[in-house]
């Protein structure tokens, strides 16, 4: 069973939603107990860091997903939800991530020397520069929907990512068991459904 | 780079997509949900709903039509028309709807744009306008074009993003409908003052009106249309195949 995590932030409808048309086996919960026995995570989330930082820890369920990830069990961590993958991020000030993956998170305005729009929204071509699991069904250049203004840096973890401007966006990384999309595949279309198909082929091979 | 984007606008009355829907080979074709997979299939990279229904009954079969849409297709899908209050925001995104617009109610209710940005995130805010040149000044109309209003565009644009709106959609009254190519002069005089994503409504008539948008228009990032889709003259495939072997950057779908 996947377990889709209800901390209190965002729309979870459209993600549920995408897994649905892959396995009937999906849950979407805010129960500590219900995480334990999944075969996999989804750590979804859209919103700001600092409050879903707080709402992950002060509910216990970060707790939990940090132990059963460092278990072993597969996570995939979506826009915001990627973002709190990493050790802290800079957004209203200096907040704590689940520290799984390597790396901060940092405003792309403060990076960009070119005028461009901030958020970064709309579908943006991935370059892989190194193959994963959730590589498996796409190929470079595919298409994939971002909305965000906060990005990934510092990491060791890079699978693909997106050129804006001078930058290059982290879309998917990765470190054993531990995936992150900060694109939305629930809402990138064949693509972003054949990155959740590949998440749940890893859950089942666990 | 960031592709430009394409986007069919539906509009959807008692449940049903009204609006010059002639599609051959394909039954059924006024079924929202239908024609949104087809569109989905299509390569459309985001697709608009717009409610034209005015009872409370027929706005629950608007709100279901969404939530049907939003279990199969998984592209961005923004949902307009009838929305003037946080309630109706809550409801349409709790029903699928990745974006809301507004239009109306934002001329009258300016607040409308900050309190709902703040509660869900500015990517979720669209502000719609209707413009028209009145003695040669880009005006704001309201009530679906109805009503004239003394505001200048390019300063509702701007103020609209102050306000906290993520994307404007500039439905030019004086291009809509006469099919002679999108309004370049509006979008550009818009695109020069905000920051944020301008979708150009209005005009589009051949496959050709979109190279010249996205040309003569650099600002714009999407081009927004309805019966050239629905009427099947442009088809959004071949049109993503044309505007990527003249240099635009786009979204292609492997067929």
């Amino acid at each position: 069973m996947i377990a889709i995590v209800d901390y209190g932030v965002g729309n979870l409808h459209s993600i549920s939603g995408a897994v649905k048309t892959l396995t009937d086996d999906v849950v979407i919960t805010s129960e500590k107990n219900a995480l334990m026995n999944t075969d996999g995570i989804i750590l979804p989330g859209v919103g700001a860091f600092p409050d879903a930082s707080e709402k992950l820890f002060k509910s216990g369920l970060g707790d939990v997903i940090i132990a059963r990830a460092k278990a072993g069990a597969p996570l995939l961590g979506v826009c915001l939800g990627m973002q709190l993958l990493f050790e802290k991020s800079y957004e209203y000030g200096e907040h704590k991530g689940l520290s799984l993956l390597k790396g901060e998170i940092a405003p792309m305005a403060n990076d960009l020397t070119q005028k461009v729009k901030v958020p970064h929204m709309g579908w943006n071509a991935l370059s892989i520069q190194k193959e994963c699991a959730l590589t498996k069904y796409i190929q470079n250049g595919d298409y994939v929907y971002y909305v965000h203004s906060f990005y990934a840096k510092g990491l060791d973890c890079l699978n693909a990512g997106s050129e804006y401007a001078n930058l290059f966006v982290p879309g998917i990384v990765s470190s054993g068991n531990v995936f992150g999309c900060q694109f939305h595949p629930e809402k990138s279309g064949s693509v972003g459904l054949n990155i959740l198909k590949a998440f749940l082929e890893v859950t089942e091979n666990a | 780079m960031l592709a430009k984007r394409i986007i069919p606008c539906l509009d959807v009355h008692a449940g049903r997509v009204v609006k010059g829907v002639n599609f051959e080979g394909l039954r059924d074709i006024d079924d929202p949900v239908r024609l949104a997979e087809y569109y989905n299939e299509a390569g459309a990279d985001e697709l608009v709903f717009y409610d034209i229904t005015a009872s409370a009954e027929q706005r629950g079969l608007f709100t279901d039509v969404m939530k049907r849409v939003a279990e199969k297709v998984f592209i961005p899908l923004t949902v307009g028309g009838g929305i003037s209050s946080l309630d109706d925001f809550d409801r349409v995104l709790k029903n699928g709807a990745d974006k809301v617009s507004v239009n109306s109610s934002a001329i009258k209710n300016p607040l409308l744009i900050r309190e709902a940005a703040r509660r869900y995130g500015d990517q979720c805010v669209v502000l719609s306008m209707d413009v028209k040149r009145v003695n040669g000044v880009f005006t704001v109309f309201g009530r679906g074009g109805r009503d004239q209003t003394d505001i200048n565009a390019v300063e509702w644009a701007q103020r609209g993003q102050e306000l906290g709106a993520g994307e404007i959609v500039l439905n030019s009254m004086d291009a809509d409908g006469v099919r002679g190519g999108f309004d370049i002069e509006m979008l550009n005089a818009v695109c020069e003052k905000v920051t944020i994503p301008v979708v150009a409504s209005g005009g589009a008539g051949n496959i050709s009106h979109f190279y010249d948008l996205f040309k003569n228009a650099p600002g714009a990032d999407a081009g927004l249309a309805a019966s050239i889709f629905h009427s099947k003259e442009v088809s959004i495939h071949e049109l993503k195949e044309y505007l990527n072997a003249s240099g635009i950057p786009v979204r292609r779908i492997q067929k």
